[in-house]
């Protein structure tokens, strides 16, 4: 327990919870929305698009979130289209441009700065990989994520559970589907510094598959995907801390427990 | 043919000499359709002859390639009670019966962020009608199909008053189930004075049910009243033996 207070006299671990905690939560509330329409991989593909952003950044000197930030809301946008499109199948798209970027990324470094820690922060992540001003930029960014969520939560809604028919009542989906994937691709940036691109992803599925287990009601299914993001973030983080194990790897696996837990509860209550 | 370009009276949706198709080109060309307020209206014919364009087309989601479609200033802000095919996004969906059905006023002129009172109960109301109130803290996922039509007709109900449009929507459902939509929109159409548009495969139904047919084929069109249909070529092909 001692061990546990210890943990808020360092003030990366803070700044950690603070930012964790908030990108899990927009993750996780975005996730809901997005599993449902089947595009659970773009939060994958997403990452590697950011690595491969903040790769070519880095070999450039530049600074990495005000160059990836752009690149992967473009990305997002781009996937989102093609999956309405249809013209090539979107996992399909989304598995080429996710290898795609990862290559670039990779041998850009190679032929720059070589694989650094900086690099390796980025494919794993890293508490320690956050600024002072990444930290202003993540915070402001997800209020900014968890307020548009809260606006337009009818409207998501509508459009994730029928598209055709919020379309034909007239509502702009195209404007909320390019709202959600730049919020989306936000979301995977700032989280990504801290979970890894390998795994990010897991912070946009899980809470919302292990929520669906046990949830009926759409509402119900938001909101405990969002206590369900901030809970396993808090006890992965901590897990980390004391077994000294990997942040990012540490949160997907107690993501991981809560699924698998979840899915025994409601299979034995479907008996 | 005298177009006018205005509506006449108690006409919802016009279309003047309306051509249909994407990128160019034309699937259904020179159309001439009237869709009145109490109209009951089945559109037939083979797969592929453009049915879905024109439903898109009179829903608003696609603009003709000539001619115009002109629309009752009521339907101006796409208030039409639209009953879409099925997504298989919705077969696992969780959401309750009330959260699916109040998602018809989204863009109803009272709503910004929130819904109001009101139309939470009217939305109820519209559920007692269809009679499915008693589903309406079940989650959507676990009904019948014949009790998922019924909620996705409440929630057309909530998004407009005059005119509904259906595609195909007896797919999918036992023939109980189908008998018992048709009745209900039998009661909307004669009690409320509500427009039918529907896109049907079922030919009995469709000379049962509806008080005109368009038959969209490939080389020609026909419109009529069901007794005017029967006697044309095309529908002594499809409707035979009745």
């Amino acid at each position: 327990m001692s061990l546990l207070f210890e943990m808020f006299t360092y003030p990366f671990l803070v700044r950690a919870f603070l930012v964790g905690i908030l990108v899990s939560l927009c993750a996780a509330l975005l996730g809901v929305s997005l599993v449902l329409k089947r595009y659970s991989m773009i939060g994958d593909g997403l990452s590697h698009v950011s690595f491969g952003a903040l790769a070519v950044a880095v070999a450039l000197g530049w600074a990495p979130l005000a160059f990836s930030i752009p690149v992967v809301i473009l990305a997002a946008f781009l996937l989102l289209r093609i999956a309405d499109g249809s013209r090539i199948n979107s996992d399909a798209a989304i598995a080429v441009t996710s290898a795609s970027a990862l290559a670039i990324g990779v041998i850009v470094t190679s032929l720059t700065t070589g694989m650094t820690t900086d690099v390796d922060s980025y494919m794993f992540g890293s508490i320690l990989a956050m600024s002072d001003a990444d930290v202003g930029l993540s915070v402001g960014l997800s209020i900014a994520v968890l307020a548009l969520f809260c606006l337009f939560y009818h409207k998501l809604f509508a459009i994730t559970f029928d598209e055709n028919f919020s379309r034909a009542t007239g509502l702009k989906v195209e404007v909320y589907n390019t709202l959600l994937s730049i919020l989306t691709a936000l979301t995977i940036v700032l989280g990504m510094r801290m979970m890894g691109a390998m795994l990010i992803s897991s912070l946009v599925i899980f809470p919302a598959l292990s929520a669906m287990r046990l949830f009926r009601s759409f509402r119900g299914v938001v909101l405990c995907a969002g206590v369900l993001a901030v809970v396993c973030f808090c006890l992965g983080l901590s897990g980390s801390y004391l077994l000294s194990t990997p942040v990012g790897a540490s949160v997907v696996v107690v993501n991981l427990v809560v699924f698998l837990l979840f899915t025994l509860v409601s299979r034995l209550r479907a008996r | 043919m005298n177009h006018t370009t205005e509506l006449m009276e108690n006409e919802l949706i016009g279309c003047r000499d309306v051509s249909l198709g994407y990128e160019g080109r034309a699937i259904l060309e020179h159309l001439d359709l009237s869709i009145r307020a109490g109209d009951y209206l089945c559109i037939v014919g083979e797969n592929g002859s453009g049915k879905s364009t024109l439903l898109k087309s009179l829903l608003g989601l696609l603009s003709p390639l000539s001619g115009e479609i002109l629309r009752a200033p009521e339907l101006k802000r796409g208030a039409i009670g639209y009953l879409p095919q099925q997504t298989r996004a919705q077969k696992d969906f969780p959401a309750t019966v009330q959260e699916v059905v109040l998602s018809g006023f989204l863009n109803s002129p009272g709503f910004h962020f929130f819904y109001t009172p009101a139309q939470k109960s009217a939305a109820m109301m519209n559920l007692g009608k269809l009679g499915v109130l008693e589903l309406k803290k079940r989650c959507y996922r676990e009904l019948s199909g014949g009790q998922q039509q019924r909620v996705l007709l409440a929630r057309a109900l909530c998004a407009a008053s005059r005119l509904l449009i259906l595609d195909e929507p007896i797919t999918g459902l036992d023939p109980a189930a189908a008998q018992d939509l048709y009745k209900t929109l039998r009661y909307l159409n004669q009690k409320e004075g509500m427009a039918v548009v529907m896109v049907t495969h079922d030919m009995p139904s469709a000379l049962a049910n509806g008080k005109t047919i368009l038959h969209i084929g490939h080389r020609r069109t026909f419109q009529g009243t069901v007794a005017e249909y029967l006697a044309s070529p095309e529908g002594r092909r499809f409707g035979g033996g009745k």
